[in-house]
């Protein structure tokens, strides 16, 4: 019987079935956070549970901490408490824990890949809806609650009804200036927020296999947005060439094994997908968001769609925007590049080669918030930060920063902000604050602009 | 974990589609490194504004709607994995959230917290939400032995889907920890069979 990737990841993972009802699944790697975690750790502690395999769970701290003078003691007392949580209970139970200020602190989606702790054909789970990035590397991957966090600490599984599987393939070039967040954001504004719920997702076609490891991070990062728990790109020579001498990825004889394993990951010829979508790369252009859902995406060429419903309006009118109206040339006085979805080395490079020799507009604060400690260094390393330097940006310290505004970096009430994240919701990056979404690219261009252009015209 | 068998109850209407989990409980609150206490801040800027003043003109501030189900839009609970949103709900008194649709995450917290996702067609909604909003007094009956739900003195009724695992969990009100203890030895045997 011919497999998809998915199929053959999630069967071998798979302990027992429990008749009419879910399946155990194994989990290779658990990584956790302070947010979704304090709770899980009580909840073992209470009914006297230990955590059964420590040594498979990896911790940081990056939801809740401050972008600058991370070596001072945290103001807020709530953050700080949090934190030390983390790191009590990371101690007192065995976990591996890149605390702040750690050389490998940073996001949690950013470091485990980079770390090379994520490998293909994994399960791998984390406290956090975009635990999806991982499986860029054609490992199941998905977000969990934190009952979960506690079943997983408890018996390093998970009892899971099996999704549905949906293939959605990209063939054809990209146009110049089109970059993987614009591919993904073009295609949840075609499928909406919740044409994957119920399914785990595979990216094929030319586009994702011509596409770099972190481009195909970025993709799966946001395959949440569109409602499936998960995305997976097949590993390949990419994926080998991209983990090969990485920290924790297997050594010479072991990784040339993994890779023959690795290697018959990907789906059969003629498996079969519940269900499939199909789009062009060619009518890919750059994307920005007009509305409080990822789904309510445009090409930056076009104008917000006219649609008689309430729940539009009503994000319109909490956008500030009118139907038919074109955002180009709207001003924009905050940018924010950074969060799990793009704040990796490619993502600082697109930017820092379409700032050089540039200057922000006065209006703009424009935040750089690199996704790891290893990425800052890079970015000083290739000489970037001096790009930034000039241009007035404001190269801040890694975490999740203004993309769900927990620490102090908030966009204020009513102000837009053009941003790499991953969710445009009601009040994500501060109360009353308007958020854009785009790829780096277009972040770049309106900061230096001070509103939003069509850079794409001109390009091809 | 709570058991759940049957719940009557009037129901708070929130006719509005794709609410997601930063609606439901804002990031900034999700500091707390206990369960307790989320209630307070449900819906926190939609019930509330900037200054802590109640906005009148959200459904939950109105003293004419209570009850502990809540009747939400299509697409209820999408975006972040935070379980604080079922806290929340749980916190505030829901016991129930009917919807057309539930996102995955969201639905598996909810279970996870005996709170019940009741996921019924797009026409019994529209039809559910036109009766409360008019008669805040309606009663909802919800049966999970029978998988049902009904509007008492109309005769409107369905039948809900819910995974007859999850059923019995909410039923016996146990959880999925306890289960995957018992099977700690399969587990062992399982990862000794691996390459």
């Amino acid at each position: 019987m011919t497999k998809t990737l998915f199929d053959k990841v999630w069967d071998s993972h798979v302990i027992d079935t429990i008749e009419d009802g879910p399946q155990i699944l194994y989990i290779d790697q658990h990584l956790i956070h302070e947010v979704t975690s304090p709770q899980a750790f009580n909840e073992l502690e209470e009914r006297a549970i230990p955590i059964f395999r420590p040594k498979q769970v990896m911790a940081t701290a990056d939801h809740n901490t401050p972008t600058i003078n991370q070596h001072l003691p945290i103001k807020d007392e709530l953050s700080r408490n949090q934190l030390n949580q983390l790191s009590i209970n990371c101690d007192k139970n065995g976990i591996t824990l890149y605390d702040l200020g750690h050389k490998y602190n940073g996001i949690v989606h950013v470091i485990s890949p980079e770390l090379g702790i994520t490998q293909p054909g994994m399960t791998i789970v984390c406290g956090d809806s975009h635990t999806s990035t991982h499986g860029a590397f054609g490992a199941i991957a998905f977000g969990i609650g934190t009952s979960q966090v506690a079943q997983v600490f408890a018996s390093q599984c998970l009892l899971l009804s099996k999704p549905k599987s949906l293939r959605i393939t990209v063939n054809g070039k990209l146009k110049n200036g089109a970059l993987p967040k614009d591919v993904i954001l073009y295609i949840i504004s075609k499928l909406g927020t919740n044409a994957g719920t119920g399914y785990f997702c595979e990216y094929a076609g030319d586009v994702f296999r011509n596409m770099s490891m972190e481009g195909r991070m970025t993709v799966c990062n946001m395959s949440i947005e569109m409602g499936a728990r998960g995305g997976m790109v097949a590993p390949d020579e990419t994926t080998f060439n991209y983990l090969k001498g990485r920290e924790f990825a297997p050594k010479e004889s072991v990784f040339d094994k993994k890779i023959n394993n690795w290697k018959t990951l990907a789906s059969d010829e003629g498996a079969v997908f519940d269900k499939e979508y199909f789009f062009d790369a060619s009518d890919i252009e750059p994307m920005i968001t007009y509305g409080t859902n990822p789904g309510m995406g445009i090409k930056v060429s076009e104008k917000i769609p006219k649609v008689n419903d309430a729940s539009f309006q009503k994000s319109l009118a909490y956008m500030g925007f009118q139907q038919g109206e074109s955002l180009i040339g709207k001003p924009i006085n905050y940018v924010f590049i950074g969060s799990c979805t793009n704040s990796r080395i490619e993502d600082f490079r697109i930017a820092a080669n379409y700032v050089k020799g540039k200057k922000k507009a006065d209006n703009v604060t424009a935040w750089l918030v690199p996704g790891s400690r290893l990425v800052a260094s890079q970015i000083i390393d290739e000489g970037l930060k001096h790009i930034f330097d000039a241009a007035g940006f404001k190269l801040r310290q890694p975490g999740c920063s203004a993309c769900l505004a927990m620490n102090d970096d908030k966009i204020p009430q009513g102000e837009y902000c053009v941003s790499t994240s991953n969710r445009n919701f009601e009040g994500r990056q501060g109360q009353g604050a308007r958020t854009i979404l785009s790829g780096p690219l277009v972040a770049a261009a309106t900061a230096i602009e001070g509103k939003i252009i069509d850079l794409f015209k001109t390009r091809n | 974990m709570e058991k759940f068998k049957f719940l009557q109850s009037t129901a708070v209407p929130l006719d509005i589609e794709n609410v997601d989990t930063d609606q439901i409980i804002p990031a900034r609150f999700l500091k707390a490194t206990d369960k307790n206490g989320f209630g307070e801040n449900l819906f926190r800027d939609w019930r509330f504004d900037k200054n802590g003043d109640a906005n009148d003109s959200f459904v939950m501030n109105s003293e004419k709607y209570t009850g502990s189900i809540l009747v939400a839009g299509n697409n209820f609970g999408c975006g972040s994995s935070r379980e604080h949103a079922a806290w929340a709900l749980n916190g505030y008194g829901f016991k129930v959230i009917v919807s057309s649709f539930f996102a995955d995450i969201f639905k598996g917290n909810s279970l996870n917290n005996g709170l019940l996702p009741v996921q019924v067609s797009e026409v019994f909604l529209k039809e559910l939400m036109t009766l409360i909003i008019k008669n805040s007094k309606t009663e909802i009956e919800i049966d999970l032995e029978a998988q049902s739900i009904s509007v008492k003195d109309t005769g409107l009724a369905e039948f809900f889907e819910i995974d007859s695992y999850k059923k019995r969990c909410l039923i016996e009100g146990y959880d999925d920890i306890d289960y995957l203890i018992s099977k700690k030895e399969m587990i062992k045997q399982f990862e000794l069979s691996r390459p």
